[in-house]
């Protein structure tokens, strides 16, 4: 179900030109055949089977499969409504960094509940993880850019399209 | 060394020389950094804007930093127990030379013949590249901006964007020229794709990657990056050897502590919410490195068995915490927007205002700490003290403090010189023998003033005269382009008295009030100064004009805090029967009620009872002012014939937030006023007088003029406050500026 703060989330997406769907765990399935591009990398995801859809993700990738990859699937744990920030926990999963970074495009699995109202909030859910559990994580704000060549660029080292797949029963 | 003028300024061939190096950066790079900088200053406001909790957010932000760098050593205990708890090493190393020493081992060790390092300004501060480079190893810098200086072979101009002074058809120059591609590119999206192709296969096959860290937590052990590109995230995903580099001051507490700073760095800096990558990592990191040798191996298969070298430099930062002027510094962050807020700096970069690491405002208190007076005295005078950084910092750190304490150091390190004896008598002051003679005479200008007041208009012929012009330039470094002022014969407290005092009685007065004789009201600019009296006689204020002195606004701009220090004293004692009869202090220039509100703070030690007294003179006539009595005792269009103005708040009473008093009165009043939005004139006081400062107070005065001679600007009358900027405006424009009370006080009897 939208809430006040899917919305407020989802417009921020938008302000970023983050593409997103709001969609159920069921579904996913068929918004990751419309959203990737093959070859597809990923990290596996603690809501969805990523071995079950229609879509082939290579969950444990080679460098070679990283260079190829076009499209790269891991989840966010935590969504920062106000920015239309996804948090990416990189220790849970060993292939979550790459498959965020090494590609053109990067779709994000998140929760509708996981969606936080401010930054405040967010490291107050982290927090413990970082002191008992080493956690890693990224805040990833829209897509990787660049000024330094002059003007704008979306899509420098890291990816130039992010989607966000918002799952309202999660 | 030269030894006609003493102390550290520059001599006669320095000037020249210096003016010389400002006028090149004037010409090739000044455009870039200009739009560059300008286009993150108006991010900044526009993102700021936006944060209903900006101010509570910069004070916390600031009280984390204060409580930081008091808990350092327990927290570096704290810290270097969680990093090693986590399975990685800290140095804390005292130097630069014994932080590349270490780094240069742990290189050695294991046995990398590539390090990918992301952007640090630590790491050029200790210029660890230089360091590795000789041991036959290679760096390759994975920022973008940093590739192309390296490529180039320059030095960042900014702390941020380090190569905002190259434009794109400089950087596809640069390409076509290192790596003479069949298909050059050229477009900024070209250009980003040749780099990221180039640097990412540069990347996976390095061994060893080199971050800095803007934020580390005590907590965990969590390093904060805050980038864009995703460099530094393939830098250390890629290798399986960590080095992080950073200052001792970048430790924080706990993670929690992370957001303010967060939400301010990115806004402060260039404007951007957030950016696009926040990494928090707490090494050695536990996904698998990328080991380019077998690319068909799963990556998951190489393991993680990562090293994890924290790097903490020292290098003066600890001195500096036992300093009470420096320690300020400590608590930047590094968002620049100290740079891109400050007039010159748009104007030159950080080539000309920056030291060997360190550019834009801050830049003084980190050079002086980490590398010494010497490397902070080549561009502190670039800091004009406009305070127009202080309300842009985010920790709130008095930036223009520290350049004039640092001033002052430097002042005082100049040898004895031989000249002194000119400027005895007009140069009476606090100050070492060493003192420049242009320091002294600017420092002193009201004791020049009062003498060019009582010989005029001797001496303004003489000052205006083509000898004099000359001397002044050989002799005192003041540009012979500039006009000096002409002084009055009859000063502004000789008229009031002459006038028999008070036009209006005590005992039928609303107000009693002390009309403060500033130096330039009192003997250049008097005219403002009789206006300012008939608009408040209006509203039927009983006024004194007591001898009070320089406020010492002069003196501390050349950096001459004890003069300073002494004028807010004797301001203070003269002052004192008023404020204790419960008068109110009325400023007619901006930079004299800064001074009383902000500077004596300090100057008097927290003993300044003129703070809360004094008012600048359009907030007083604000406060007088009720809709209706404000159209019956000023002048409205109807009244003065001219509706349109243009007019240009002061810098530093902009910081103080007083341009709406003088703006909302006038509106009230029936004007129509467009105001500038350029940080400053550019004049600045006695910077735009001299010699090798001349091209560039022009240069940044004529953003000013632009907007000024602009269509819808052209045909209005041009009002201003302070009288460096109707000085400089009156030299940029056909039109004759004045203080806004000319405009709207009555017409003189």
């Amino acid at each position: 179900m939208p809430t006040a703060l899917t919305d407020e989330f989802t417009d921020e997406l938008d302000e970023l030109d983050v593409g997103w769907t709001e969609t159920t765990a069921s579904n996913v399935g068929a918004v990751l055949a419309e959203q990737t591009d093959p070859p597809v990398i990923g990290a596996p995801s603690a809501h969805v089977s990523l071995d079950s859809t229609p879509v082939d993700v290579e969950l444990d990738p080679s460098l070679e499969d990283l260079r190829a990859a076009r499209t790269g699937v891991t989840d966010a744990t935590l969504g920062i409504a106000p920015y239309g920030s996804v948090v990416l926990r990189t220790d849970r999963e060993p292939t979550t960094e790459a498959a965020s970074l090494f590609v053109d495009r990067h779709v994000v699995l998140l929760g509708a509940d996981d969606v936080r109202p401010d930054v405040t909030a967010a490291l107050r859910d982290l927090a413990p993880a970082f002191r008992s559990e080493r956690a890693s994580a990224i805040v990833a704000t829209g897509p990787s850019a660049t000024a330094d060549m002059g003007a704008l660029v979306r899509g420098a080292h890291g990816p130039e399209t992010v989607h966000v797949v918002l799952l309202t029963d999660r | 060394m030269s030894t006609d003028t003493p102390g550290s300024d520059a001599s006669g061939l320095d000037r020249a020389e210096k003016a010389a190096r400002i006028r090149r950066l004037l010409e090739t790079e000044g455009e870039a950094i200009g739009e560059n900088t300008r286009g993150f200053n108006q991010g900044r406001y526009d993102a700021v804007a936006e944060l209903d909790d900006y101010e509570t957010y910069k004070r916390e932000a600031r009280e984390i930093k204060e409580e930081s760098i008091e808990r350092l050593p327990e927290l570096l205990d704290r810290l270097r127990d969680r990093v090693e708890a986590n399975g990685g090493t800290v140095y804390l190393a005292d130097d630069a030379a014994d932080a590349t020493q270490y780094v240069t081992e742990v290189v050695a060790d294991a046995d990398a013949s590539t390090v990918a390092k992301s952007k640090s300004m630590t790491s050029e501060e200790i210029e660890v590249n230089d360091a590795i480079t000789a041991t036959g190893r290679e760096v390759i810098e994975t920022d973008l901006g940093e590739w192309v200086l390296q490529l180039a072979e320059e030095t960042p101009s900014h702390i941020v964007a380090p190569a905002i002074h190259k434009s794109r058809d400089a950087i596809a120059e640069l390409f076509a020229e290192r790596f003479d591609p069949d298909d050059p590119p050229e477009t900024a999206t070209e250009l980003t794709r040749f780099a990221r192709e180039r640097l990412g296969e540069r990347i996976e096959a390095a061994d060893v990657g080199m971050t800095g860290a803007n934020f580390i937590t005590a907590d965990s052990g969590t390093l904060a990056l805050v980038t864009s590109e995703g460099n530094a995230r393939k830098t250390v995903a890629a290798t399986d050897t960590q080095i992080a580099v950073a200052g001792v001051e970048k430790v924080i507490p706990t993670i929690e502590d992370l957001q303010p700073f967060v939400e301010l760095i990115g806004r402060s800096g260039t404007g951007q919410d957030l950016t696009s990558y926040l990494s928090l990592l707490t090494p050695p990191v536990s996904y698998p490195s990328l080991d380019a040798t077998d690319p068909s191996r799963p990556v998951t298969a190489d393991g993680t068995d990562r090293e994890f070298h924290l790097v903490l430099v020292d290098n003066g930062r600890l001195e500096m915490r036992e300093d009470e002027q420096l320690k300020e510094t400590l608590y930047c962050i590094r968002c620049s927007a100290c740079s891109n807020t400050c007039a010159n700096f748009q104007s030159v970069g950080g080539h000309a205002f920056g030291g060997e690491t360190y550019s834009g405002g801050i830049a003084t208190g980190w050079e002086a700490g980490v590398e010494g007076l010497d490397t902070a005295a080549e561009f502190n005078d670039l800091c004009t003290g406009c305070s127009r950084c202080v309300e842009a910092c985010p920790v709130g750190i008095d930036i223009p403090w520290i350049n004039t304490a640092v001033r002052d150091r430097i002042n005082r390190e100049g040898e004895s010189g031989s000249v002194d004896w000119l400027v005895d008598g007009l140069t009476p002051d606090a100050e070492t023998p060493g003192l420049s003679l242009r320091k002294r005479f600017f420092g002193n200008f009201g004791t020049a003033a009062a003498i060019g007041s009582a010989t005029a208009p001797v001496s303004n012929w003489v000052a205006g005269s083509r000898p004099a012009g000359w001397a002044m330039d050989r002799w005192l470094g003041i540009a012979s382009e500039r006009e000096l002022p002409t002084f009055e014969r009859e000063s502004f407290r000789e008229w009031f008295d002459r006038r028999g005092g008070a036009g209006v009685p005590a005992s039928s007065a609303s107000r009693e009030a002390v009309l403060y004789p500033d130096v330039y009201t009192n003997y250049i600019d008097v005219d403002r100064g009789r206006a300012a009296v008939r608009a408040l006689e209006a509203f039927d204020v009983h006024l004194r004009v007591p001898p009070v002195g320089g406020s010492g606004r002069a003196p501390l701009s050349q950096g001459m805090i004890e003069t300073a220090g002494e004028r807010a004293r004797a301001v203070r004692e003269a002052l004192s029967p008023h404020l204790d009869a419960g008068r109110d202090v009325v400023v007619i220039e901006p930079s004299d009620v800064a001074m009383f509100r902000g500077e004596y703070d300090r100057l008097l030690a927290d003993d300044n009872p003129v703070a809360t007294a004094s008012y600048e003179l359009f907030e007083y006539l604000y406060g007088l002012a009720s809709d209706r009595a404000a159209s019956e005792a000023l002048r409205a269009p109807e009244s003065t014939g001219v509706a349109e103005l243009a007019y240009h708040s002061h810098c530093q009473q902009r910081t103080l937030g007083l341009e709406s008093y003088t703006v909302s009165l006038l509106e009230r009043l029936g004007y129509d006023v467009e105001t500038s939005t350029v940080e400053c004139c550019g004049m600045a006081g006695s910077f735009g007088y001299k010699t090798e400062y001349y091209e560039l107070s022009v240069d940044v005065g004529d953003r000013l003029g632009d907007q000024f001679a602009a269509d819808g600007m052209a045909d209005r009358r041009v009002v201003a406050s302070g009288t460096s900027c109707l000085d400089q405006l009156e030299s940029l424009l056909d039109r004759t500026p004045s203080h806004p009370v000319e405009v709207v006080a009555p017409t003189p009897e």
